[in-house]
Formats: structure tokens, sequence, C-alpha cells
């Protein structure tokens, strides 16, 4: 077996420097996974809802920020970022409806329901944009959506 | 590289008859297997019936610990000892079962896990279990960022460069250490999680 030994080319895709998308997306998922971690610790009390709500509200900033740098990427494979993030959206949807469910069925309601609500939403939007630009960032900005599954 | 990219275009002779590997992302046929599974969690919690929610617990739990300890630790350095083509062949057909089997594995254990904490009320504060549900979830927590924030997208990038004419072999090989370096620390949360869910089962 030959060593691989190439290197990227300067410019190439592999080697671009693009902003922090994945590791905002990260931060703000693990930020909403604290928020629920730590309602989940008071029960079956109401936890004081002011730091669970100050996590939602900085996970809501990272991602609007990541947003923001996403849409700034000039030379980018579009299709190929809203084709991953459209079919990951969808999974999140039914894993995020599941777990909506389960909080609805169990009596969850008021402010509690709805900070647990924007939470979900919150992480269900940063997993479509962290994997659809984990896999745009390495495609070319001229290819078109890869047609199959 | 070259060497991938000839194994793949079937001008390596040691890698057997030419073959181009076709990488499917999703394996489309499995995703109704995978409805009824998610359908069947949704009775199970909607009935509230104990032994339900155990199975969904159970196997989804032991089968999620047990494949990523056996990937982490048996397949993964195999794997890390073969020549590139031969990686390159297995996680384009394995890759692709676990874009589906994992996350489904995932959801049923937490639903399950959560109503089942629910129903023994070992999520109240006033149980003696409590610390060690908690524990759980603080678990559950950091494989979740390492699963989904670290290698789901390595696993999702190494697929769509397999699909490429001419893979990108140093590419596939900076991604797939992500695998190696954080194998430890999801062997640590998955033997954290199986004295936790011991402790709670015994006691």
């Amino acid at each position: 077996m030959s060593a691989d030994t190439r290197t990227p080319e300067p410019g190439s895709l592999v080697a671009r420097r693009l902003p922090p998308v994945a590791e905002l997306a990260v931060a703000s998922m693990a930020l909403v996974i604290t928020g629920g971690i730590y309602l989940v610790a008071h029960l079956p009390q109401r936890a004081p809802l002011g730091p669970a709500v100050g996590l939602l509200a900085a996970a809501a900033v990272l991602l609007v920020a990541d947003a923001a740098l996403v849409s700034r990427l000039r030379t980018f494979a579009w299709r190929v970022f809203f084709q991953v993030a459209g079919w990951v959206l969808v999974a999140y949807v039914v894993i995020g409806g599941m777990l909506e469910f389960t909080f609805v069925y169990d009596g969850t309601r008021g402010a509690l329901l709805v900070v647990l609500t924007l939470s979900l939403l919150v992480f269900a939007l940063d997993i479509p944009m962290l994997l659809g630009f984990s896999v745009a960032r390495y495609q070319d900005p001229a290819q078109p959506a890869i047609e199959g599954g | 590289m070259t060497e991938l990219a000839a194994a793949q275009q079937g001008e390596a002779p040691d890698v057997g008859a030419p073959e181009r590997l076709e990488v499917q992302i999703v394996p489309v046929r499995a995703l109704p297997v995978v409805a009824v599974v998610l359908v069947g969690l949704v009775v199970a919690v909607a009935s509230n019936k104990m032994w339900a929610l155990d199975f969904f617990h159970v196997v989804g739990g032991a089968l999620w610990t047990s494949i990523d300890l056996f990937l982490g630790f048996i397949i993964g350095p195999i794997l890390g000892r073969l020549p590139i083509p031969a990686r390159t062949a297995f996680s384009a057909r394995f890759m692709p079962k676990m874009v589906l089997l994992m996350p489904t594995l995932v959801i049923c254990t937490l639903v399950a896990g959560w109503q089942l904490a629910r129903y023994e009320g070992n999520i109240l504060t006033s149980s003696p279990n409590h610390p060690w549900v908690l524990a759980s979830l603080i678990v559950v927590g950091v494989m979740a960022v390492i699963a989904i924030g670290i290698l789901e997208p390595a696993n999702l990038a190494v697929l769509f460069e397999l699909r490429k004419p001419a893979p990108n072999g140093e590419l596939i090989g900076r991604l797939m250490k992500r695998f190696i370096y954080t194998a430890g620390v999801t062997g640590a949360m998955q033997i954290a999680t199986l004295v936790i869910m011991t402790r709670l089962s015994s006691s």
C-alpha cells in the first residue's frame, strides 16, 4: 500500500478557510441540551425559568449569527447545502415531533412547554445548518444537487 | 489519493475486479422499517405499558451501547490498519446504514427511557434514583454533542466525497480521524451508561 501523500492545493475546496459555522452550531446545540438538563433536574418542581431562557436565548443568538455567516458565503455549494439541510430538517422535525409529543402527553404546559418547544425548534434548526454546511464546504460550488438517496 | 482513485476506477490490481463504488447516502428501502419502529414507539408511549417502554428502552439502549463500543474498540482499530481501498469499500457500504440505524436507536432509547423514568418516579427529585437519572442525562448530552456535532458531519461528508469520480483520500482520512479521536470519550460515556443503568435497574 502506498501512502496517500497528496496535499490540498492552495485555494482548493479542502484548504480554503471558512467561518466557524460548524463550531457555532455545535455550541448552540450544547446550550440547548444544557438548558433541557437544567429543567429536567428540578422535576416535579418547576425550575426557575431564568437560566433556561438565558441558555435558550444564547443558543438562538448563535443560530442567527450562524445563519448570517452562512448567508454571506459567496463561493459555496448552495444546492448541496439546501439539499442536505432540507432532508436533515425533515428528519429532525420527526425527531423533535416525537419529543414534543412526549412533553405534551406528560402534561407539560404553560411557560415550561414554550421554553421546551423553542429549545426543540433551535435544536431542529441547528442540525440542518451544521450538516448542510459540513457537506457543502467540500463540494464544488458549480455542482448541481446530487441525485438519488 | 492516487491509490484510492485508482482503486475506485478499477486500476489497482490488488483490489480485485474493477468496480466503481455506488454510494447511497440514505438507504431508502429501510425507511419503512424506521417508520414502523417509530410508530411502535408512539404506541408504546401512548399506551404507557411498562413492558413496551422497557422493550424499546432496553433493546434500543443495548444495541446503541453495543454497536458504539464494538465499532470504537473492535472494528475501528481493524479498519485503521486496512489498505485505503478496503477502508473506502467498507465505509461506502457501512456508513449509509449507520445514517438510519443510530438515530433510530437513539430516539427509541431516549423517548422510552424518559417515559420509563417518569412511570417509575425516577425523575422526581424525591427519588433516591434521581441523581443517577440526572447523571445519565448528562452522559447522553455529551454523547449527543459528539455524535451529532462531530461524527455525523464527518460521516455525511465522507459519503458525499465517496460519490465523486475521484474522491480525495486525504480529506476522507482527515474526516475519519474524528472517529478515532472521539472513540475514547464515547467509550467512557457508554461504560458510564452501563454503570448508571445497572445501578438504576438493581435499586
